[in-house]
């Protein structure tokens, strides 16, 4: 079980420390996550695998800074995001991480390359960047060709790229991918996993991905954090691994 | 977000639901429209009374009196009336130094007399005023038969019609075969057709007035008298000797043969205390050399004004050139030791009136924009929640809560402006439509075209302003559910 006993701090990409989020649904408390310690380290290809309601996306999505915790402390490069303002988070989302969805997300009346130049309008990246940023972005994950379509003229896996070009184009040291294979078959999705594996090696960016099947997040993921009832569960290990290391 | 990114997203947003967007764009544009027609009337009915005060002299006019013998018109003027005896007299070193302040375009002296008129072997009775060169824009003048005077001196005359119809009127229409008579009352004027009317413009009449020739004083011993005791008894006769200051003139019988180049139908305007109920008119530099003898040349016969030397004047009528410059003049004229009067309390008092018109008419005006704005905050509360996977997207990839707010801020003000620029043209073609269907109807009355309804600049900016401005209102609270979505929730499950 990861017990969030980092290796080193310094090198943390990112940090839970007794991690909680509880809610109130009528008269029932709900503990989605309670009292998670986590370390993911810089460069980390990690899964978090659990069933339904395990609390997984609320775990992504506190690293994504979409919420709050209710107690504990959540840190992304060493910076605690639970102390940030909303403005302070909002930066953190358009700098520090992209993110992707199960659903992909696009904006249906833009072209990929619209969709993909979204974020760059919201860090206010200068007009003349752009589209050498929106090319390259594209390029990377082979929708080149594409950049005029709109995502309705696009299957499911080139729409998942798509979604994922638009995460890269801030260039984020942090991936999160919220069950990105889900609206896809098996081919598409081994494609889109396989994708996300090569960004994660080239670009040394730490990514953290949400799936509910243990066996893809068995073939793709270098460490795998199984959580159950909002608690960490027992960390599955890999023939001659050691928990919380990179192979 | 920069604006230009703003503005580029906003706009994609409000095409992409354009009908019902241009429905609510729609319902700004008939709310400014109605806003704009209403201030349009105001400031038409505004422009046409100030613009006839304007041209009628009135605003821009101060009438100058010496402070020894000011009546004026107003009660507090007159409660200060105590003569001042050694008050500056209104002479022609005063008018001098009074052309020479800022802003004074012209000075003359109320030239007002009653005269004989002769004219084919008739003669009438009647009064005379001086008209300025600045009188030609009066609107009295706008449709007169003829013209204006050729030149501030010229021998010419402009009649009231009422007057030529006297002239031209058989020897015993107005009931009797005198030679002398005078002009007959208005409303009493004799039937004449309007091409003998014309026929008068070039002929002359004769102008047989008293002219005031100054003489010296008759008794040069008197001098060494104390002016406060009775003066001693001259003579056989029993006269008393004249004073030290005193002034003496005679008057002596003139002819005047003037030629008629113009008749008006209206009275214009001619003088800051009286004037209209004149029926000829002659150039003031015209009455000036003249030196007729007025009814204020008793006056000065009277009451003994010392002069420097030459002419002293009754009143000095004072144009300046703007409304606004009557005060200072006034304040400079007052500390030159003069007593004055103008209109500009009344002018106060019509604004005063014009500013609660259009505040009444701003306000139900402002009814159907009102409503228009409702119509913003449905919209865009639809819209947000036709958006909500959108505004969530925006947040997960980095849009700030008030990035989310300006941008519908945004959609609301685009709105605003479209439908307050498309409103003032519709006001604008509501108020040409007034405008068109008042002057169909003036021709069949057989009066002038006026313009009702009146578009200003300042009308146009303000229009589209307050649109925008009522837009931004009604997005508020829309702008603020955008802005307080919960992406977490909207991506879970959108």
């Amino acid at each position: 079980m990861d017990n969030g006993n980092s290796n080193s701090p310094a090198g943390a990409a990112i940090r839970a420390e007794n991690l909680c989020r509880h809610y109130r649904m009528g008269e029932s408390l709900v503990k989605a996550l309670d009292g998670v310690s986590l370390e993911i380290h810089a460069g980390q290809r990690v899964a978090l695998v659990g069933a339904s309601g395990s609390g997984k996306s609320t775990l992504l999505h506190l690293m994504a800074g979409l919420d709050r915790p209710t107690s504990g402390t959540i840190e992304t490069q060493g910076r605690n995001l639970g102390a940030m303002t909303s403005l302070e988070l909002a930066a953190h989302r358009r700098s520090t991480v992209g993110m992707i969805f199960q659903a992909f997300h696009l904006m249906p009346r833009m072209t990929l390359e619209e969709n993909v130049e979204l974020p760059l309008r919201l860090a206010e990246v200068p007009r003349q960047e752009r589209p050498e940023r929106v090319r390259l972005a594209l390029e990377r994950v082979g929708l080149r060709a594409r950049a005029g379509h709109r995502p309705g003229e696009l299957s499911g896996g080139e729409q998942q790229r798509a979604a994922i070009a638009r995460a890269l184009v801030n260039r984020p040291s942090i991936l999160l991918a919220d069950e990105p294979t889900g609206n896809l078959d098996s081919h598409n999705g081994a494609e889109i996993m396989r994708l996300i594996a090569e960004l994660n090696s080239s670009m040394r960016m730490t990514v953290v991905l949400v799936t509910h099947e243990q066996n893809l997040a068995a073939e793709f993921a270098q460490r795998v954090v199984v959580l159950s009832d909002g608690r960490l569960a027992e960390e599955p290990r890999r023939a001659g691994e050691q928990a919380g290391v990179p192979r | 977000m920069k604006s230009n990114d703003l503005l580029e997203l906003a706009g994609r947003n409000l095409r992409e639901s354009s009908f019902r967007n241009s429905l609510t764009t729609l319902g700004v544009a008939v709310g400014v429209a109605s806003l704009v027609a209403m201030l349009s009337l105001g400031a038409g009915l505004q422009n046409l009374v100030s613009d006839r005060f304007s041209r009628s002299g009135l605003f821009n006019t101060i009438g100058v009196f010496t402070a020894r013998d000011f009546r004026g018109m107003q009660q507090n003027e007159r409660r200060g009336g105590v003569m001042d005896t050694k008050a500056r007299p209104l002479d022609l070193q005063a008018r001098t130094e009074i052309s020479a302040l800022p802003d004074v375009l012209e000075v003359y002296p109320e030239i007002r007399m009653l005269t004989d008129v002769s004219f084919q072997g008739r003669t009438l009775f009647t009064s005379v005023s001086g008209l300025s060169p600045s009188a030609r824009q009066n609107e009295a003048f706008e449709k007169m038969r003829g013209r204006f005077f050729s030149s501030p001196d010229a021998d010419e005359v402009i009649l009231h019609v009422d007057f030529a119809r006297d002239l031209l009127a058989p020897a015993d229409a107005s009931g009797d075969a005198l030679p002398l008579q005078t002009a007959p009352p208005r409303g009493n004027t004799p039937e004449v057709s309007d091409a003998q009317l014309d026929g008068l413009l070039g002929k002359e009449i004769v102008l047989h007035y008293g002219e005031r020739q100054e003489t010296p004083p008759a008794t040069p011993g008197a001098s060494s008298r104390p002016a406060s005791r009775p003066p001693p008894a001259a003579g056989p006769a029993g006269a008393s000797a004249q004073p030290e200051d005193a002034v003496s003139f005679s008057v002596v019988r003139r002819e005047k043969t003037l030629r008629i180049v113009g008749i008006i139908d209206n009275e214009p305007y001619a003088g800051i205390t009286a004037s209209s109920t004149a029926r000829v008119f002659l150039p003031v530099a015209l009455g000036e050399k003249l030196r007729p003898a007025m009814p204020s040349s008793l006056r000065d016969l009277m009451q003994a004004r010392p002069s420097a030397g030459g002419e002293t004047y009754s009143a000095l009528i004072v144009r300046v050139d703007d409304p606004a410059r009557v005060q200072p003049t006034q304040d400079a004229l007052k500390k030159m030791g003069f007593r004055t009067f103008s209109l500009l309390d009344a002018t106060k008092s019509l604004r005063r009136v014009f500013v609660i018109l259009d505040l009444f008419l701003a306000i139900f005006g402002s009814v159907a924009l009102v409503v228009a704005s409702l119509g913003i905050v449905n919209t865009l509360v639809m819209s947000v929640l036709e958006r909500r996977r959108e505004i969530g997207l925006l947040k997960a990839l980095g849009a700030s809560d008030a990035d989310v707010k300006r941008l519908f801020f945004v959609e609301a003000g685009v709105m605003g402006a479209f439908g307050g620029a498309l409103g003032v043209a519709l006001g604008w073609a509501i108020g040409r439509a007034i405008n068109f269907g008042t002057n169909i109807y003036l021709t069949r009355q057989e009066l002038p075209h006026e313009t009702i309804v009146l578009l200003p600049l300042w009308l146009i900016g303000g229009a589209v302003g307050f649109a925008v401005a009522v837009s931004l209102a009604a997005g508020i609270y829309p702008a603020a559910r955008a802005a307080r979505l919960d992406p977490v929730q909207v991506l879970r499950y959108e």
